[in-house]
């Protein structure tokens, strides 16, 4: 998994700025971010999660000629389906900032996997390491990602 | 935009309110601009009848990208070092989500000054949904 090939671009930042509410101007706006330290419009601090946009394998978007959403065991290995995932834990460091006009490609490398008993049912918590590197190989940020596979629905009230 | 460190000290905090009774539709404006369609934010249908949940639900990152606001309304754009969080309860539709961000430290990275941050989101009920930590940049590069 990952994205081979991630542009950053104005209209995408745009379009994430807006989903998580963040009106600063600095997101849309060329001719201000150009008089900032930046001087292209920077990448919001969470932005890299839409490399799932250019992930051709990403399992959490309607593929053609595929069945949505996939069941267990619908890819190999996959005894639990894609959609039970939970985000429980989500770590960026960044090293450079992230600009429009980058472009980027991010590698994962799956990590521990452990189980526990909770009160919905067993959970089965996977950790997966991503590099995002720019066009010329420089490491731009490195994410930790802990999801919980869910047996039952979790956390209501 | 970019902070002074100057009048930084530990203990300094915000609050701010991230989102007032969050609808249905910025759910699914996440999941357009993150790429993340599962289902159960997406679509109520499935959420209740398959996935067994009351409804659908936000993003664990669309929670943590919300609340990356405090941060950067605070010490500027491009500034964080890193930032991380654990999501702890699911955010539903109408939820109001308030985000605290408190100084717990100050320090250098190479030979720039930084901080330390805690971050906690509440929702409408005070029960903390995500906590997390961050770092910042707090002075800029010299002659930056």
């Amino acid at each position: 998994m990952g994205a081979p090939y991630f542009p950053v671009e104005e209209g995408t930042i745009l379009s994430f700025a807006r989903a998580v509410g963040d009106p600063n101007p600095v997101y849309c706006d060329a001719e201000y971010a150009a008089s900032t330290e930046f001087g292209r419009i920077p990448a919001p601090p969470t932005y890299v999660m839409s490399a799932a946009q250019f992930d051709p394998d990403y399992p959490l978007r309607p593929q053609p000629g595929t069945v949505w959403p996939a069941s267990p065991g619908a890819s190999p290995g996959a005894d639990h389906p894609a959609w039970t995932a939970i985000l429980a834990e989500q770590h960026f460091e960044y090293h450079h900032p992230v600009r429009a006009g980058d472009v980027l490609s991010s590698t994962d490398r799956e990590g521990n996997r452990w189980e526990k008993q909770g009160r919905s049912g067993k959970l089965l918590f996977t950790e997966r390491f991503t590099e995002y590197r720019d066009q010329n190989g420089e490491l731009m940020v490195t994410a930790r990602t802990v999801e919980v596979f869910t047996e039952r629905p979790i956390g209501q009230r | 935009m970019a902070l002074d460190a100057g009048p930084l000290s530990i203990g300094d905090n915000r609050e701010q309110v991230l989102v007032d009774g969050l609808s249905r539709t910025q759910i699914v404006m996440y999941a357009g601009a993150s790429g993340d369609y599962n289902p159960l934010h997406t679509d109520e249908v499935f959420a209740t009848k398959v996935g067994g949940y009351p409804s659908v639900f936000a993003h664990g990152m669309l929670t943590m990208g919300m609340t990356a606001r405090v941060l950067t309304d605070w010490v500027g754009v491009g500034r964080l070092l890193s930032y991380g969080a654990r999501l702890l309860k699911p955010v539903w539709p109408g939820d109001t989500l308030v985000a605290r961000a408190e100084v717990t430290g100050m320090g250098t990275e190479a030979g720039r000054r930084t901080a330390d941050f805690a971050v906690v989101t509440r929702n409408q009920h005070g029960e903390t949904v995500l906590a997390g930590t961050a770092r910042a940049l707090v002075e800029l590069a010299p002659g930056g």
